[in-house]
């Protein structure tokens, strides 16, 4: 680290020290987040997720396919996630880097691990048809937290997610919704809790992201289950401090989910 | 059935409805979003900066590099495998020659500017919205520019000269159609982006371009008013009919 970044460090931490940051929130506050449903008229699904200045949007696009052999009688889901160059300069062209593939995976698991899909329902004909969905998010603007953004964009595309119609030859005809919806059977959602110094703290900007030891992303479900963990950065966490970052992370969670209520309108998480 | 209606009820001179908004991507040095009926772009500029692999470098100006890209939840039907397709590549090639005359890049060798254009959804037109975006983009960051850029298609359906296709339109089946996306630069009046598929004579390319003209007209005022808005109102929405 050089000079520079490790005297900004410093400051960050001696401000966390008095429980004040860069854009004057507290701790374990959240910047405002709006969710906003159907934003892609031609997906089948989709989502805007805005956290403060961090935007990302999601969409779900359905196929039909040939079940796994393994599991003849479901369909599946599959999560990508693209950081567009458009959204941050740090960002390259070319395949998904592994801070993409990580968000894919962390989030592919909150959702399958929470069952927020019944894949049984997927199923069209054993053995040869079934549904597939395929959830892309992407980064309009970085300006920290993707992660967190990224979960509820992909839950909100799924809740927003409606069958196109299947003509007789089993094609799809996209132009025409069968009035079915996806049936969202759970709400999973995923929280981190970022480390700096001795301090826990929740959805970081850019700044403030760039300097963190650890983090942890928590998946919760309605009833407090956890569904899906990833523990992330260089430094250690210790017991105590992961029993802090759940808590932290099921209390915040459970304030996010309210936005999606109601169709997900906009609102404020609060901590 | 000959196409003496549009679909829509548009007239044959007439564009959809455009929203533009300059300054939307907070990280980039310039933003815009662009939209023109169901298509819609988003375009970002990061530059002047450091270009690499360095034997790219031009050591009497700067480049200027375009990424036209459609998002794999964007379009009707099948999902749009992410990552460059051939397609996606020449539209990057000749969007980046629409810019070519009008960026001066002189003061800034050596340097690159990225302009990043990302379709969220698309109904026909998509090069020419993407083209309308990075344009404000360009000038939002501010790099010297000649003039702006506005692109919009025009083309034919059956015997009838159109503007601004929309899907719909540009698929089709009863007659035939002649799709032809055009960049120009409303001062000068010269084109900057030329291309056509389909049958047509070079007549009705002739009269094409000048029904095109009051949209044209029409988009750079919306651009100009959108750029104005930025810097003089904090960023409304400009919307017209």
């Amino acid at each position: 680290m050089s000079n520079a970044n490790r005297t900004f460090k410093q400051h960050l931490i001696k401000n966390l020290d008095s429980n004040v940051r860069y854009d004057l929130r507290k701790k374990l506050e959240f910047r405002d987040v709006k969710v906003e449903l159907g934003v892609v008229a031609k997906a089948e699904g989709s989502c805007k997720v805005t956290i403060g200045d961090t935007i990302v949007i999601a969409g779900t696009k359905l196929a039909i396919e040939e079940p796994y052999p393994d599991r003849p009688e479901e369909g599946s889901f599959s999560v990508n996630t693209e950081l567009l160059p458009l959204s941050s300069p740090d960002f390259e062209t070319g395949p998904p880097g592994i801070e993409a593939i990580e968000i894919s995976r962390v989030v592919d698991r909150t959702l399958r691990e929470g069952k927020a899909v019944d894949f049984k329902k997927l199923l069209i004909k054993k053995g040869e048809a079934a549904w597939i969905i395929f959830i892309d998010i992407v980064s309009i603007n970085d300006d920290g937290n993707l992660l967190d953004a990224a979960c509820m964009a992909a839950l909100g595309a799924l809740l927003n997610t409606e069958f196109p119609k299947v003509n007789k030859d089993g094609t799809i005809d996209y132009k025409t919704k069968s009035g079915k919806k996806l049936l969202v059977e759970s709400m999973p959602l995923l929280v981190t809790v970022y480390k700096i110094g001795r301090h826990l703290f929740l959805d970081p900007i850019r700044a403030e992201e760039q300097f963190i030891d650890a983090r942890l992303s928590v998946g919760t479900l309605e009833d407090g289950t956890i569904c899906a963990l990833q523990k992330g950065g260089d430094a250690p966490l210790t017991l105590e401090e992961i029993d802090q970052m759940i808590d932290i992370a099921t209390k915040q969670a459970k304030e996010l989910r309210k936005l999606f209520k109601g169709g997900g309108k906009g609102g404020k998480g609060k901590k | 059935m000959a196409y003496t209606k549009r679909h829509n009820g548009r007239k044959f001179d007439e564009t959809r409805e455009i929203v533009a908004k300059v300054g939307v991507i907070k990280n980039a040095d310039g933003s815009a979003y662009y939209r023109q009926g169901d298509t819609e772009a988003y375009a970002a500029v990061y530059g002047p900066r450091q270009l690499y692999p360095s034997f790219l470098k031009d050591p009497s100006k700067g480049r200027i590099r375009c990424y036209y890209n459609m998002l794999p939840f964007s379009g009707m039907g099948d999902r749009v495998r992410p990552g460059p397709s051939r397609r996606s590549k020449e539209i990057s090639l000749v969007t980046e020659k629409a810019f070519q005359p009008v960026i001066n890049l002189e003061e800034f060798p050596n340097t690159v500017v990225d302009v990043f254009i990302e379709l969220t959804q698309t109904d026909a037109g998509s090069r020419c919205a993407g083209i309308c975006a990075a344009s404000m983009a360009l000038a939002d960051a501010g790099i010297p520019m000649k003039d702006l850029v506005v692109a919009v298609s025009v083309g034919k359906v059956g015997k009838r000269l159109l503007v601004d296709l929309d899907y719909e339109e540009e698929a089709y089946e009863d007659e035939p159609v002649a799709d032809m996306p055009i960049a120009i630069l409303p001062r000068t009046r010269e084109i900057t982006l030329l291309q056509m598929d389909g049958q047509i004579t070079k007549k009705e390319i002739m009269d094409a371009i000048k029904l095109g003209e009051k949209a044209i007209q029409k988009i750079y005022n919306i651009q100009k008013e959108a750029l104005r808005a930025k810097f003089a109102n904090g960023g409304r929405d400009v919307k017209r009919k």
